[in-house]
């Protein structure tokens, strides 16, 4: 086995991976557990976030950590419109129809981006980005410690909202019973849109945290939305605790499956994970069976 | 069809024809499982990827006749669509469910072929310029026709089967309502296990064509995201579920493709994201497709 000089660091740098991973996941799981939709699209919109945040900062000198106050409610705003003006009027009420429309729209924005922004990797440069704090013997990037500590804020924030306003009471009563929550006098539409955009906007803050450590590209949200796919379903779709800890647990299994198998091959372990958890749980570890 | 290339010399236009059956091929595949089963892949080039793989390998690494290669790269991409519909219908995956289940299953072989020696690894394969009919390699690209219309032909064969057999109604009573069909003593999971398989099978068809028409192959290209979007795009184009909706999409796609093509030049990224619009106003406005609405017109 490993000694533990290599191994605690791999354990903290996946730690705070992971939490950018279940900040992600939060807004996916948001998303499904009250839509019952799985959004394709949600790794674009993830990408199209990260530009917004790259240009804030190199057009206007936006600290990526203040780009959250603009950031944040954009997202919001796009996502509601994208779901009241396009995927909630396609589905006719099938979710094959919303599986392909989030599809059609995560290529169409990826393609965007190639088209406006070339498949160049970009990167942005803070006074912070190489900064290292140690904590005991491991030597941990100061952009992804404050990313896990943004990613529990924005966590708490968002269970806040869920359990003590109106919004959260009304999103809590379209995911259990939509018939019921229509006939209490709920519009329902717009507390569909509403999830939506705050999904979006969990987004928004994890493309702030992200990118101090991180690149853009076209490209870059397949990477994550697999992977928040996974958290999604190994936490147990639309559980909040469950994406959380699915997230880290997903964190620390990629960084030490990378120190086992190499970069490239370590990520075969999430998808394994994937697939079995479908397979074999498909309720995740903390649902229950619906 | 045939008599084409009696006619028409034009490259450009031979290509055209090539690419828009190579596209109907890939869109029938996929419309034996999602149209007449109900089950929406999102990884087809898992399929795709190991037809193209069987026959670029066998005969690159190992020696094999291109066209020997053709049964053994079906059979595996047949075994391939039962192993993942066995795990996934023996477990009750359905929609949403099976969509992500495939397309991981085609990230795990995208890395699987990315990582391992015998596949080339990411340099990919090369199959060696060998010309003559007898090694699935052709002077003229007429010949290449030949053999992607045949695959075609066995692709509308196979979906007018399904439409006119017992099988086919099995399928389809699976698609429209699982539980009365269980209730009706149809063994769900056999129907759908042999819809994954036949399309499975003519997928790898397509993989087989692209490695020889192209001669290379790598992961990208085999179990990427962009074989799996092209087999969808087809039949909900032209109608899903439809005998000839897959090739109808693909005749509309073909020609939207050039348009595109012709008028942005060689910008990068255009031409999808024309694709992925169509896939949104398609879903929203004619979610039977064109071939839906001409018949309720007609």
């Amino acid at each position: 086995m490993f000694e533990l000089s290599i191994l605690w660091p791999a354990l903290l740098n996946g730690l705070t991976t992971g939490a950018v991973y279940a900040l992600i996941a939060l807004g996916l799981t948001l998303i499904y557990g009250v839509l019952h939709i799985i959004n394709f699209a949600h790794g674009a919109a993830l990408m199209m976030a990260l530009y917004g945040v790259y240009f804030l900062q190199r057009s206007f000198g936006l600290d990526p950590y203040v780009s959250l106050v603009v950031m944040v409610p954009a997202m919001f705003a796009a996502g509601y419109l994208a779901y009241r003006y396009v995927i909630g009027v396609a589905s006719h009420g099938r979710d094959e129809n919303i599986l392909l429309v989030t599809l059609g729209v995560a290529i169409v924005l990826e393609n965007l981006a190639l088209f406006l922004f070339k498949s160049d990797t970009r990167t942005i440069d803070t006074a912070y980005t190489f900064t290292t704090v140690p904590i005991g013997p491991a030597m941990i990037a100061l952009p992804k410690i404050v990313a896990f500590f943004g990613a529990a804020v924005t966590a708490g924030v968002l269970l806040v909202i869920m359990r003590t306003t109106d919004l959260g009471r009304a999103i809590r009563a379209c995911a259990k019973e939509r018939q019921g929550a229509r006939l209490a006098g709920i519009d329902v539409e717009h507390v569909f849109a509403m999830s939506f955009g705050i999904g979006l906007a969990c987004l928004g803050a994890a493309a702030c945290f992200l990118l101090p450590a991180y690149y853009v590209n076209p490209m870059v949200g397949n990477g994550f939305v697999l992977i928040a796919f996974t958290i999604v379903v190994l936490g147990g779709m639309g559980s909040f605790a469950g994406a959380l800890l699915g997230g880290l647990l997903i964190g620390v299994v990629e960084s030490i499956g990378g120190l086992w198998l190499g970069e490239s091959l370590g990520q075969i372990g999430i998808f394994l994970i994937f697939i079995a958890v479908l397979l074999f749980r498909p309720q995740g570890l903390f649902g229950v069976r619906a | 069809m045939a008599l084409l290339p009696l006619f028409v010399t034009s490259g450009f236009v031979l290509n055209a024809v090539i690419m828009m059956l190579y596209t109907a091929l890939l869109g029938l595949s996929w419309n034996i499982l999602a149209g007449f089963g109900g089950q929406f892949s999102f990884g087809h080039a898992v399929f795709f990827g190991t037809g193209a793989y069987a026959a670029a390998v066998l005969q690159a690494k190992l020696g094999w006749n291109a066209w020997a290669t053709l049964p053994a790269a079906l059979a595996l991409g047949a075994a391939v669509g039962a192993f993942i519909g066995a795990l996934s219908f023996r477990y009750g995956l359905r929609g949403s469910y099976f969509a992500l289940v495939t397309l991981a299953f085609a990230e795990v072989f995208r890395i699987l072929a990315n990582n391992v020696d015998f596949t080339g690894a990411g340099v990919g394969i090369m199959v060696r310029l060998n010309a003559g009919a007898g090694n699935f390699q052709f002077a003229s690209k007429a010949g290449y026709l030949y053999v992607v219309l045949a695959f075609a032909l066995a692709g509308l064969v196979v979906c007018w089967w399904l439409r006119n057999s017992r099988y086919g109604a099995w399928l389809q009573a699976v698609r429209d309502n699982e539980d009365s069909a269980k209730a009706l003593g149809v063994n769900v999971f056999r129907i759908k296990l042999g819809a994954i398989a036949l399309s499975g099978a003519l997928m790898a068809a397509g993989g087989v064509f692209y490695a020889q028409y192209f001669q290379y192959i790598d992961p990208g290209l085999a179990y990427g995201p962009g074989v799996s979007i092209e087999a969808l795009l087809a039949p909900i184009v032209g109608g899903l579920g439809t005998l000839w909706g897959p090739v109808l999409g693909a005749v509309l796609l073909q020609i939207l493709g050039e348009g595109t093509r012709g008028l942005f030049e060689n910008a990068p990224g255009v031409s999808l994201m024309v694709y992925g619009a169509l896939l949104v106003l398609m879903v929203t406005l004619m979610p039977s497709g064109v071939l839906g609405v001409l018949r309720r017109r007609a």
